[in-house]
């Protein structure tokens, strides 16, 4: 049992502590969208739009935009795909700011706070900086027109141009089903000390290396890779999941972004994740208490990672294997369809709930402006 | 010019880190703009060349000796491909965001400044000896056990009694095989366990030996008569020998739970799981594996039968729809009938009985003089002459609970296997003194003496030997053969080379 705030925060229940008012867009923001391209639902993007599933049918919607405390675009401005299944970033800041003008201009509420109680799902790479290179992502930073809103993203890291103060960080959404029926029996010995896999160069992107992953999965292949204990590879087996089920720890290192689904998966099936990024925020983090469930391992300490995982007196092992066993944890880091009590779904609008009562100082007098609509890289003043 | 080629490649691929350094030329003073530009992109190309010319990126030291400034050793290969690049370039952006804040780019600067985590090429750290150490390989293996106790603990069966096993064993040339398969099985089983091995013929040194080594908690002890030579007789002894150790328990007052472990049979670990789950008496599935010699025969004679379960070799509970105890499997013996091994030292099939006692589990209470016990056990002590199976201590057969899922799990199997009664074996498979058999070994092949063969043997045991004393005497000529055509090839070759020589 989780003692302290933590496990009853995870089981509040938002219904009856706010209201939320979806905003009818046309279909060409997300449903037409969605339809060109239905791989959309199954990647680790995916979030956005069950969020808008979930909302449409949920007992915190209103229909009442008076009444409403929190307003809600369903624009789903990860959905353009490479054949690959990447997503390009390059017309997302077009398609939300054509969406924030035409809210704007068909509602009075965008300019009555402008946007200050509205929230908005961006799960990209680095959230409302819509690049997937850091640098560049850093130079545009986040949206001028998303300054005031609400940011409800994956991504998460401490003094970062595109963390925001007061966003909410979600985990990347992974399939439900699919990790339910690659489940083995409990009681199945953990046999494996350290597990990952994945790549720890990108030979195409970065060549040399050093650039990826800052060079941490590198030096985490360079001096573990005739370790008997790290069970290490860049192959994708079949058993996956069952293999994170039959492991003690499993790694999380940061990739071209700190965040990776290997935390939701981690969580799920019991493995006790060791997250390698620096100053990174994790998901929900004023819910979980994320210190004692994992352990976190600075970059610099990765070529000694063996001897402070072995360091961990057993007992801690334990605890942190019983915390992890708490349902409500594993529940609270899912995106299930249709959605249950003290999913993701239910945490991002306890989150919502608690910045509720707005302050006064977000309305503002009319005819006050404080964004500048013209900021920004030339490219994006173009209409979507 | 293929200088210029290169460096504008570069430039392009570059062109972010580029653009970063433009605002800082453009505040500094024009003047001096161009030359200083002139002057980094002439060091850009110089550098290139000499990596050209040294075939890596030689920049990656330099970039290090200028900016390492944490404590670990850096593992500075030069001939890594994964060196680190640090064209002048970069080195210029990354100077550029320390400099004077910048009114283009005050966001980007403040991420520097107050956070630690630094965008652009790092160096992949690794340690001067980047291998395990074996002392953390043992703590970690501590670890993992630690995990698995904890596993056990909260999802195995709980409150595991201990376990009782009785074995009945005898001296013969088999009985190391049989003896160290159980005994590994027993030393794999997470509960406490008590082995009661009881021996026909009186204890003896080769069966304690055999014990020893297992480090169970054993009671060793002897049976006064000799295990006689036909099955049914055995099968009699050995039911005697399994009550004497029932008789022991009671004496004891052990607690636990009761299985017969014969040494030859093979037990799964899931069956010592699932007898935990008995209350008082229980039954399992055995597969029965008897061992048949004439397999055509019985293929027809089997086709003509029908059963529940055609030719399906398991001895156990049969169960009804609703999982009660509705009957019992036994093994289908007619195929064998008046073919079965009578002796032991027949080339025939052994038979099993029609119930094994290894399909049987009971609560060590059953056994204690007083205590509550169920109405329907007999007392061993009341028992007038010998039981066939564990069934005649019950006055109710229906009583036995089936395990194992109803009886459908086969936990464990049968399988009797055993050598000629007059077989022979060094005592405790020591080789001392020599064995009655010697074979002259003969690997050089010697020029003078011509190949023997052995003189004196056993035409039985000798079968397997004979092959190899021809394959040596194959082997001893032909290597002749090879090596007088060397001698020749090498004076062939003397001479060759001295007539070179002198022709030098």
């Amino acid at each position: 049992m989780i003692a302290g705030s933590a496990g009853d925060v995870l089981e509040d229940d938002p219904v009856g502590r706010l209201k939320v008012f979806v905003y009818e867009l046309p279909s060409k923001y997300n449903k037409k969208i969605l339809q060109k391209d239905p791989r959309c639902l199954n990647h680790m993007f995916a979030a956005e739009i069950y969020m808008h599933r979930f909302l449409l049918s949920s007992p915190v919607r209103t229909l009442n935009p008076e009444e409403a405390d929190w307003f809600y675009t369903p624009v789903y401005t990860t959905c353009d795909l490479t054949p690959n299944g990447l997503p390009l970033p390059f017309k997302s800041p077009r398609m939300m700011r054509s969406a924030i003008q035409l809210i704007s201009s068909n509602w009075p509420y965008w300019n009555r706070t402008e946007g200050a109680d509205h929230f908005f799902l961006v799960p990209h790479d680095f959230g409302a900086c819509f690049h997937y290179q850091e640098e560049k992502a850093i130079e545009r930073g986040i949206l001028p027109l998303l300054q005031r809103a609400t940011l409800v993203q994956t991504f998460g890291q401490r003094n970062h141009v595109c963390l925001k103060e007061g966003s909410i960080t979600i985990p990347p959404y992974a399939p439900p089903q699919k990790m339910q029926t690659h489940l083995i029996p409990e009681k199945t010995p953990r046999s494996i000390f350290v597990y990952f896999r994945g790549l720890f160069y990108d030979v195409g992107n970065d060549p040399e290396g050093g650039y990826y992953a800052r060079g941490a999965r590198a030096a985490v292949w360079e001096n573990f890779k005739d370790n008997p204990l790290f069970d290490i590879s860049t192959e994708h087996p079949t058993t996956y999941y069952e293999d994170m089920q039959r492991a003690v720890f499993c790694l999380c290192p940061l990739g071209w972004a700190p965040w990776s689904p290997r935390l939701v998966e981690a969580v799920i099936f019991g493995c006790i994740p060791v997250i390698i990024a620096d100053d990174i925020v994790l998901p929900f983090a004023d819910a979980i208490p994320w210190e004692e469930i994992g352990v976190f391992v600075d970059e610099k300490d990765v070529p000694n990672l063996d001897t402070i995982l072995t360091s961990i007196p057993p007992e801690v092992i334990l605890r942190k294997q019983r915390l992890l066993a708490n349902p409500s944890m594993k529940q609270a880091m899912l995106f299930p369809h249709p959605a249950q009590p003290g999913d993701a779904f239910h945490q991002v609008l306890n989150g919502l709930a608690r910045k509720l009562p707005h302050d006064k100082s977000v309305y503002l007098n009319p005819g006050e402006k404080v964004l500048n609509w013209t900021a920004g890289p030339v490219g994006d003043l173009k209409p979507w | 010019m293929k200088l210029s080629a290169l460096q504008q490649s570069y430039l392009n691929r570059r062109s972010n880190s580029f653009r970063s350094s433009g605002p800082l030329d453009s505040s500094s003073d024009s003047a001096i703009k161009s030359p200083a530009a002139i002057f980094w992109l002439i060091l850009h190309g110089l550098c290139c060349l000499i990596s050209l010319v040294l075939g890596f990126r030689f920049s990656r030291l330099v970039f290090f000796f200028l900016f390492s400034t944490s404590s670990t050793n850096f593992y500075t290969s030069p001939f890594r491909s994964t060196a680190e690049l640090a064209k002048t370039l970069d080195v210029q952006s990354v100077l550029s965001t320390n400099a004077v804040p910048n009114l283009d780019l005050p966001l980007l600067n403040k991420t520097v400044t107050n956070s630690r985590v630094v965008v652009g090429r790092h160096g992949i750290r690794i340690r001067p000896w980047p291998h395990p150490n074996p002392v953390e390989v043992m703590k970690a293996h501590q670890i993992i056990e630690r995990v698995q106790k904890e596993q056990r603990l909260q999802f195995g069966v709980k409150d595991p009694r201990p376990i009782i096993v009785v074995t009945p064993t005898y001296v013969r040339t088999f009985q190391a095989l049989h003896l160290t398969g159980l005994m590994h099985s027993l030393m794999l089983v997470p509960y406490d366990l008590v082995w009661i091995v009881v021996e026909a013929g009186g204890v003896s040194n080769e069966t304690a030996s055999l014990l020893a080594k297992s480090g169970l908690k054993t009671v060793h002890v002897g049976f006064n008569q000799r295990m006689p030579n036909s099955w049914d007789e055995r099968n009699k002894l050995e039911s005697r020998m399994r009550l004497h150790a029932l008789r022991i328990i009671r004496e004891k007052k052990l607690d636990g739970i009761v299985m017969f472990g014969d040494d030859s049979n093979m037990h799964s670990m899931e069956l010592f799981d699932e007898i935990q789950n008995v209350k008082w008496f229980g039954a399992v599935s055995v597969g029965i594996l008897a061992n048949s010699v004439n397999t055509d025969e019985t293929l027809t004679d089997q086709k003509k039968e029908e059963e529940e379960n055609p030719r399906m070799p398991v001895q156990g509970p049969a169960c009804n729809a609703s999982n009660m105890l509705a009957g019992w499997h036994t093994f289908n013996t007619l195929p064998f009938a008046g073919k079965s091994a009578v002796y032991i030292d027949d080339r025939a099939t052994v038979l099993p009985r029609k119930l094994e006692w290894s399909g049987f589990v009971l609560n060590s209470r059953l056994l204690w003089k007083d205590g509550d016990k169920p109405q329907w056990i007999k007392d061993i002590d009341m028992l007038e002459g010998d039981i066939e199976s564990p069934l005649g201590l019950v006055k109710d057969p229906t009583v036995v609970e089936p395990l194992g899922s109803c009886g459908r799990q086969v936990l464990l199997w049968w399988l009797r296997v055993e050598a000629r009664a007059d077989s022979k074996f060094p005592p405790r498979w020591i080789i001392d003194p020599p064995l009655d058999i010697t074979v002259p070994s003969k690997h050089t092949p010697w020029p003078d003496a011509p190949p023997e063969l052995p003189a004196h043997e056993k035409p039985v045991n000798v079968m397997g030997i004979q092959e190899p004393v021809v394959k040596h005497t194959t082997k001893t000529r032909t290597p002749r053969k090879r090596r007088s055509k060397r001698k020749h090839e090498t004076r062939t070759d003397t001479q060759a080379s001295t007539r070179h020589s002198e022709q030098n």
